[in-house]
């Protein structure tokens, strides 16, 4: 039994993942976002070094966040699109299967965009990122599957609606205030000079965070999926 | 034969025995207190015009949605419990195709499989392909297919899912002369092989072709029912007209089937002199 | 599940009077704060606000839950009455907090970690009644409200965490300390009256938002019946 839902959740993987490396969509659109993201920032925060320097983790975030929300708005796409919803609501089998394999290509995607992110944001705010590399990215690790599992599961119930577009951040970001707030906070101190000892509540808040939702999500899922 | 497996119900157990089932979406009754019953080896087809409620029957008794009321058992498992062993053994075809199109049909195929609990080698799902003639383009993305070729590779995931009850949801649209025999083949192999379908349609010679009984569905409830041995084509249509675009109700005169048949014969004699 | 008419009367009667006889205590009779002076007063509406759209945030999760296992609508009734309810009572909040807020530091907002939170459930909150709104059909609002509710309250201690980890300039909680209030009695009783008001209040108004839920439930039911056949 548990193979068979390994197998299912590998297989929703794999699919979510050659499906859009061959459309190439959902990538494209959302490193160009970045990239948009990040200059337009430095258009409106002006030319004064410092004060990016200072806000330069939040506006990190600022583009994982918008970069992410780009993708997971698109994480059932390919089932909108060739109508595959009526599909899976008719497969056997458990839902967490379902949603644990767009959760893994959620969060693959989020994670792909945020290392091409990450070096872009070290060039054109003249950071030094790449001695800080291994905390940075557990931190960003951390943030992105706390905010796919929310995301992925809001995404299946947006998918639907009306104004989806919308309803999307707008559920979703109040959600996942304890993720920004720990992962800008954490990076922050992080490209500082700290160490995470010295964010280690931040850093086991986003782990809570991640395994509450974890363990909650795919059950909720089953709500969400049936009709 | 036997979907996952599972042996199918005692010769007598019906596929499908429903009664009561009732849809509402938001202020709409889709469905009203529909009866339905299928044995094993027959194909049954639902006939209506659009919005009778027949892709909703079918979707329910699919357990792709759930009753508002109303309840029984599919393979002999019930509808509001057993949901899980019921999607095991049936297949849908649709008029959507449920395939990626990014994917190759190879990859469809063995997506499709593993979803379903299937274990799958590439040597059965080369042997689908070459049982709807697609042999040769398993490694064809689906984007480049044509309808035709859309629907004969859904029938090859039909194959590999091996279904005892099919629901086939106007299947025939869009459909050119090759792939609809090739339908008509694979439904008439799952009657023979003891299993059964359900066709819902408004191509009523099709559905004359394929079936052993129809019922005639408007609004949202069933109008008539009849079996096809002594029914003409042209009576079928008459049928249709009176209960399924006019909604007359003509329930309890088709509640003894054997009788109401009898009277149908003699009735169309008596039209043709 | 149906009141009868008398209890519902009787509930509005004694929430009418418990908050007239606290609005009297909190305006009038009890003396405003040494620092502060009588803007001090809006305390005894901020507070008791906030607590009570707690509790109804609270009876929310709860009815959602029951909704998705038993799958009763009366539940969902109940789950949407309390957050419609809870969402003025936190609007209500954040506007007394704001008008406390240029009374006594001279700025209409800060991101001080009170205000933030409340803010952020106001908008939780605010998500779920339009999600419901969104819905194509009742059910579908129902299970997706549902499963969001409960999203939403296992998300309120964390938020509260992160929030305060971040940001405090809210005087210390006078209330919740180990010690015991550190609040002047006469102020400490005058709170507890209106948040006991406040309470009944939302009781009433809960109850009354179920039946008119439920009563559109039957309207619904009653539409489709008249739409059957025979």
């Amino acid at each position: 039994m548990m193979t068979e839902v390994l197998r299912r959740t590998w297989a929703m993987t794999w699919k979510d993942v050659t499906v859009e490396l061959r459309a190439r969509e959902r990538v494209t659109a959302m490193l160009f976002f970045a990239a948009l993201v990040l200059f337009i920032f430095n258009f409106a925060l002006g030319p004064d070094r410092d004060r990016l320097a200072e806000v330069a983790p939040g506006l990190l975030w600022l583009a994982f966040l918008f970069t992410g929300m780009l993708g997971l708005g698109r994480s059932f796409q390919a089932e909108r699109e060739n109508e595959c919803f009526e599909e899976l609501l008719l497969t056997p089998g458990d839902r967490e299967s379902i949603y644990f394999g767009k959760l893994a290509g959620n969060v693959l995607f989020m994670c792909m965009a945020e290392a091409m992110i990450l070096p872009l944001f070290g060039i054109l705010y003249n950071l030094d990122i790449w001695r800080h590399i291994p905390a940075l990215a557990l931190i960003a690790f951390l943030g992105t599957v706390g905010f796919s599992t929310i995301g992925t599961l809001l995404a299946a119930m947006t998918a639907h609606l009306r104004a989806r577009e919308v309803m999307l951040p707008l559920l979703l970001l109040p959600l996942t205030v304890p993720v920004v707030l720990g992962s800008v906070r954490a990076t922050d101190a992080i490209l500082g000079g700290g160490g995470l000892a010295d964010v280690s509540h931040w850093v086991k808040l986003l782990v809570g965070f991640d395994v509450v939702f974890l363990v909650v999500c795919p059950l909720a899922f089953e709500f969400v999926l049936e009709e | 034969m036997g979907g996952a497996g599972a042996p199918l119900p005692a010769v007598s157990a019906p596929v499908v025995e429903v009664a009561g089932l009732t849809k509402v979406f938001g202020r709409t009754l889709a469905l009203d207190g529909v009866d339905l019953s299928v044995a094993r080896g027959e194909v049954v087809a639902l006939l209506g015009p659009n919005g009778a409620g027949k892709t909703t029957l079918l979707k329910l008794l699919a357990t792709a949605l759930k009753p508002t009321a109303g309840g029984g058992t599919v393979l002999g498992e019930d509808l509001l419990n057993g949901r899980d062993a019921i999607r095991r053994r049936i297949g849908m075809i649709s008029h959507n195709h449920h395939l990626y199109e990014e994917l190759t049909a190879g990859e469809n195929l063995h997506f499709a499989a593993v979803m379903h609990g299937l274990r799958a080698s590439g040597a059965r799902i080369q042997k689908a392909l070459d049982e709807v003639g697609l042999g040769e383009q398993g490694n064809g993305k689906v984007r480049t297919f044509s309808t035709g070729m859309k629907r004969r590779l859904v029938i090859g995931k039909m194959l590999l899912f091996d279904p005892d009850l099919l629901f086939l949801d106007e299947p025939h649209n869009t459909l050119d002369q090759a792939a609809i025999t090739l339908l008509n083949g694979y439904v008439a192999a799952v009657r023979a092989r003891g299993g059964a379908a359900i066709v819902a349609t408004h191509n009523l010679s099709r559905a004359y072709d394929m079936a052993d009984r129809f019922i005639l569905m408007h609004d949202g409830a069933v109008t008539y029912r009849t079996e096809k041995s002594g029914l003409l084509a042209e009576r079928l249509r008459e049928l249709y007209t009176r209960h399924a675009e006019n909604g007359e109700d003509g329930l309890d005169a088709s509640r003894e089937p054997r009788a109401a048949s009898h009277e149908a014969r003699g009735a169309s004699r008596e039209a043709s002199r | 599940m149906d009141h009868p008419f008398r209890l519902g009367r009787a509930l509005g009667a004694l929430a009418g009077l418990v908050l007239f006889v606290g609005v009297y205590l909190g305006l009038v009779l009890v003396p405003p704060d040494a620092v502060q002076g009588q803007v001090q007063r809006i305390m005894y509406l901020h507070v008791p606000s906030i607590v009570t759209a707690y509790l109804a945030f609270t009876v929310t999760c709860v009815a959602s839950v029951l909704y998705l296992w038993k799958r009763d609508l009366t539940y969902d009734a109940v789950a949407v009455s309390s957050a419609e309810i809870g969402v003025v009572l936190t609007g209500v909040t954040l506007a007394t907090g704001c008008i406390w807020g240029k009374a006594t530091w001279g700025v209409w907002w800060t991101w001080d970690a009170r205000l933030t939170l409340t803010a952020i459930l106001f908008t939780i909150y605010v998500g779920y009644l339009m999600l419901r709104a969104f819905a194509e059909e009742p059910q579908a609002a129902a299970r997706y409200g549902a499963v969001l509710a409960i999203l939403g309250f296992l998300d309120i201690p964390m938020n509260h965490m992160a929030v305060q980890w971040w940001r405090t300039l809210h005087q210390p909680s006078s209330i919740l300390r180990p010690g015991g209030p550190s609040m002047d009695p006469a102020m400490l009783g005058t709170l507890v009256v209106n948040l006991a008001g406040l309470v009944l209040l939302y009781t009433y108004l809960l109850l009354k938002r179920i039946r008119l839920e439920r009563a559109r439930h039957r309207t619904v039911a009653l539409r489709l019946q008249r739409g059957r056949r025979g």
